[in-house]
């Protein structure tokens, strides 16, 4: 069996996966993320490298995935629908393709209003689950949207999708799930966990149609390295849910990083746990270096 | 209706100058948004005075996206036109193009900033509803639109950051896809959602087309 990916083979081979964020700087020095690239490397099977993460201007998802590739890491380049009409979406993927990137998340995007160009104008010429169709008929019909054929290599990506088993209405959040599978996504990577009961009910819904046997889902980490980071993050970004239990142990506690971390290892042991749950995907922003402590502490390394 | 908001006064009298000015009104979407009816020219009229900018003359077209009958009404006030060095429009930018054709020697300044086409809720709350995509998809959400309403257009929502029935973007507004959602479950028609929407077809608006 030929894999489009490791992050594919893995998966395929029923083994526990984990995928990492590395996000790009605010620049074109390319050694800030190659120091990021040499922490994580070897501590998960591929790399989501951010698209204008929060719609704030960085290195490319490209750009960074180029990188990541040229040390032998391997990427998931994230797009977002926010900056690109479908014309440049298309030709993104048939770049991004062509120089060895195999596995693409497919976004939305946060709006533009949060970023740091406020008075951006958003593209939102498609949106993901359209995105997801699109990119599943070029790869496996040879067709760009418009029906026109592709000539010369069809982009053979293992395509991603994200999902948030959190935000409301939530009955419609397994069906969104449901519709990402039908467009084309291959793996999905969950918003973080943190509300635990949440996440079972929801991965309770997913097992009972039977979709945990249709796609990979990664479930979202992000260890939370200070009580401000958890403040933010709770009051503050959209469709993220951190239950008061929680918030309130990050409160009380007189060393928080140290109990953002041991929550982190809690939540990993018991998603692990969690049936149909396929992988991990941490996001650990602006605290890279407590991945590879997160991938030991909770038997997860050597990867596969 | 057109939305429109008159701009800030310090904004008018930087383009204004020293005027003096003929102030234009219309009859319809700006007398209904209070930026441009009689109350509103009489009004302008008032605090440019208190500024020493005079007013020649003033009048209420109907309504001032009508080329015939602005051409028809202005000729009426040729001599108070002519008398003055900037005219005022406040009305929305389709009213102040109409005015710039057929007043062609003196400048014309908009008085306004044109929001969108919307509702109405109370007096002088308004809600956005149309893009004038020129393909119209409401009958597939139950006579709402999510390609005005939802700041990411989507016509496979809703984004992962609606929460209790409002929007990421502004925790003030409804989520669309919330209110779709509601109208569905009602109807028991929530099936509906399963289905891909397919990317707009943009060719439909008038992008490329520029009359009817």
């Amino acid at each position: 069996m030929t894999y489009r990916s490791n992050l594919e083979r893995v998966l395929s081979e029923k083994k526990f996966a984990v995928t990492a964020e590395v996000g790009p700087p605010k620049g074109s020095d390319q050694s800030k993320i190659q120091d990021k690239g040499l922490i994580v490397k070897s501590y998960a099977d591929a790399y989501n490298v951010t698209d204008n993460q929060t719609a704030v201007a960085r290195l490319s998802s490209m750009g960074g995935s180029v990188i990541l590739l040229n040390m032998g890491l391997e990427p998931i380049m994230q797009m977002t629908c926010r900056d690109r009409n479908r014309l440049a979406i298309q030709s993104d993927v048939l770049g991004a393709a062509s120089v060895g990137i195999r596995n693409i998340l497919f976004v939305t995007g946060d709006h533009q209003s949060f970023g740091n160009h406020p008075g951006a104008k958003g593209v939102y010429d498609i949106d993901s689950i359209q995105l997801l169709k699109i990119v599943r008929d070029m790869r496996d019909k040879g067709i760009f949207q418009s029906g026109d054929k592709i000539l010369a290599g069809n982009p053979n990506i293992f395509i991603g999708a994200a999902a948030n088993p959190f935000a409301d209405p939530y009955k419609l959040r397994v069906d969104r799930l449901e519709k990402k599978i039908k467009a084309g996504a291959d793996f999905i990577q969950t918003q973080s966990v943190f509300n635990l009961d949440k996440f079972n009910t929801w991965m309770d819904e997913v097992r009972s149609r039977g979709l945990d046997k249709k796609v990979h889902i990664l479930a979202g980490i992000t260890p939370l390295k200070s009580l401000k980071m958890a403040e933010r993050m709770k009051f503050h970004v959209p469709g993220v849910d951190i239950p008061d239990n929680i918030y309130n142990r990050m409160k009380k506690s007189a060393e928080p990083k140290d109990e953002g971390h041991a929550l982190a290892i809690e939540l990993i042991d018991n998603i692990k746990k969690i049936k149909g749950v396929h992988g991990l995907h941490i996001t650990a922003l602006f605290w890279e270096d407590v991945i590879p402590h997160l991938v030991r502490e909770t038997g997860l390394h050597p990867r596969p | 209706m057109i939305i429109t908001k008159q701009k800030d006064f310090s904004y008018l009298l930087n383009s204004i100058k020293k005027g003096p000015v003929f102030i234009i009104g219309c009859n319809e979407c700006a007398t209904l948004c209070h930026t441009g009816g009689e109350e509103e020219v009489l009004s302008m009229k008032e605090k440019l005075k208190t500024k020493n900018i005079d007013t020649t003359g003033w009048i209420i077209l109907e309504p001032a996206c009508h080329f015939l009958n602005d051409k028809r009404l202005l000729k009426k006030c040729k001599k108070e036109i002519d008398a003055a060095k900037k005219i005022l429009v406040l009305a929305c930018g389709n009213g102040v193009q109409t005015v710039s054709e057929i007043i062609e020697d003196v400048d014309v300044i908009p008085g306004t900033d044109t929001l969108f086409l919307g509702e109405i809720k109370r007096a002088t709350d308004f809600e956005k509803r149309c893009i004038m995509c020129g393909e119209c998809i409401q009958d597939l959400f139950e006579g709402t639109c999510p390609v005005s309403r939802c700041p990411k257009s989507m016509q496979n929502g809703p984004c992962g950051g609606s929460i209790n029935g409002k929007c990421e973007v502004d925790k003030e507004m409804d989520c669309v896809w919330d209110i779709i959602y509601k109208r569905l479950k009602k109807k028991g028609q929530l099936d509906n959602l399963k289905e891909i929407k397919e990317p707009k077809d943009w060719s439909k608006s008038t992008e490329t087309r520029r009359q009817l």
